[in-house]
């Protein structure tokens, strides 16, 4: 009798065990995107390992991710406009919405509760409530010329703000969101030709937009929109000899370090070194290639540096003080992107056309773990919550 | 004197490996893929899905390829891709171009 009552009872309580995972938080933990497979792997940076694959997110040929301020949730903004919620908890989908045609990268409000998505197709932004993924505002990007216009370059900034470039029409618009289904535009118009990306630095005060069709970058000070938008680093264009470019430089990426910005210069085989604050250039270092993305370490001591093909198989780190290129490496064929865990102590690679994550210790260059990937492209760690800009 | 009915320009393609073929797949979908999606749809620059190239006549594409268009993001390939392997993977684009894998 007693026994087989009891029998179902531990049953239950074996099935709420399993259920149950044991506790655990998500700091240091991140997503990589498997670009060819509609994939995710989330990942480990205490034990370097993977602890699950999520499957269904449609295509990531070119992905991004902002993180929910809790660090449980990845939203990943994919190619064909998917907007995915991920639970890197419970390694599951938790929403995922097809919000447009196409679409180029996306960004969290800095209270966490609204997603915004950067569209080429049809050119524009729309915010979504970040916890069901619900629209909340449509903003289409309708130039002064009267175009609709591709949307790149979509950042948070302080002051429940989001701001955005227009690439046909060559405009910067910061959208006030303190009325978030009402956002109050402020748009700058003839900021240059063709922004292709823009970024913001880590204090959350200047936009940079970087101009493919002319010399320089946008800039916008966001603790003074009536100044407008100007003009700095005219040298960081393509005057001169003009290098065909085979991959548009990231600027996301650009790293910023505190008082120095290293940015890949377009179509030439440098990078810039400039100040942060006068946004004057410094230094001009000699590369392996065409700089993608530069990512500063987070002491900002050094900065790695991956290429543009057909240079993707070669990284470089360049050391800040003496300005010089002080390694190089080749991980292997196609290296696409690099993170930093949080305090730097690990820098990790996704390299394409081997099908891995390599993870090496940024202080020795050896090579200290290596991961099975399919395509991986972006790697994400949590740590991107809490950094303005991402 | 002037051709009434279009026909596509057959690359001569006899050549070509199926290994440099599977680079070549592999180059479009991954590297051209950077501007025009992997899945060739479309992203800075325009879609290159067959319904988009259908009336595009093959010899301006295959220029594209080789020296780029000016004005624009798209650079020359020609120091990486001969001309008939342009006009494959033209023909292929127009066709339906092969999964990677």
């Amino acid at each position: 009798m007693r026994a087989s009552l009891l029998a179902p009872l531990l049953a239950l309580s074996m099935l709420a065990g399993c259920a149950t995972p044991a506790l655990r938080g998500t700091g240091d933990l991140g997503v990589v995107i498997e670009r060819a497979t509609g994939s995710v792997q989330i990942l480990d940076t205490t034990h370097r390992s993977s602890l699950a694959k999520v499957e269904g997110l449609g295509d990531l040929s070119h992905a991004s991710i902002s993180y929910a301020r809790d660090e449980r949730y990845a939203y990943v903004f994919g190619r064909d406009g998917g907007l995915t919620k991920v639970d890197i908890l419970r390694q599951r989908i938790e929403r995922r919405i097809i919000q447009g045609g196409n679409s180029i990268g996306g960004a969290i409000s800095p209270d966490g509760t609204l997603v915004a998505v950067a569209n080429y197709e049809p050119g524009g932004v729309k915010v979504f409530d970040a916890n069901d993924l619900s629209l909340v505002a449509d903003i289409p990007a309708v130039g002064a010329n009267g175009k609709r216009s591709k949307v790149v370059g979509l950042v948070d900034a302080p002051g429940h703000r989001f701001v955005f470039s227009l690439y046909d029409a060559g405009e910067i618009w910061v959208a006030d969101m303190h009325d978030p289904k009402q956002p109050v535009l402020h748009k700058f118009v003839d900021i240059g030709e063709e922004p292709y990306d823009g970024m913001i630095t880590s204090d959350g005060r200047y936009y940079a937009a970087g101009l493919f069709g002319e010399d320089g970058v946008a800039l916008l000070d966001l603790w003074n929109l009536d100044a407008g938008v100007k003009r700095a680093l005219v040298e960081f264009g393509r005057h001169g000899e003009k290098l065909p470019v085979y991959k548009m430089p990231h600027l996301e990426g650009w790293a910023a370090t505190g008082n120095q910005v290293v940015l890949p210069a377009v179509g030439q085989h440098e990078v810039i070194i400039a100040d942060q604050n006068t946004w004057k250039e410094i230094a001009r270092i000699p590369v392996a290639g065409q700089a993608v993305f530069a990512v500063a370490r987070p002491d900002g001591r050094q900065v790695w540096i991956n290429f543009a093909f057909p240079d993707n198989d070669t990284v470089q780190v360049l050391d800040l003080p003496s300005r010089s290129i002080v390694k190089t490496l080749k991980p292997g064929k196609g290296v696409l992107h690099l993170e930093f865990s949080p305090r730097g102590e690990q820098v990790w690679l996704s390299v394409r056309d081997e099908n891995r994550i390599e993870i090496y210790d940024p202080d020795s260059f050896a090579r200290i773990g290596t991961l099975p990937a399919e395509s991986p492209s972006g790697i994400f760690f949590t740590s991107r919550a809490h950094r303005i800009g991402l | 004197m002037i051709a009434t009915t279009s026909t596509p320009i057959q690359a001569d393609t006899s050549h070509l490996s199926q290994e440099r073929k599977h680079e070549l797949i592999r180059l479009v979908r991954q590297d051209c893929g950077s501007c025009h999606g992997m899945k060739l749809t479309g992203g800075l620059g325009p879609a290159l899905t067959p319904q988009a190239l259908k009336d595009k006549p093959a010899a301006a594409l295959i220029s594209t390829i080789l020296q780029g268009r000016p004005g624009t993001p798209m650079p020359p390939w020609n120091n990486f891709i001969s001309e008939s392997e342009a006009g494959w993977i033209v023909d292929s684009l127009q066709t339906g171009f092969p999964d990677a894998r």
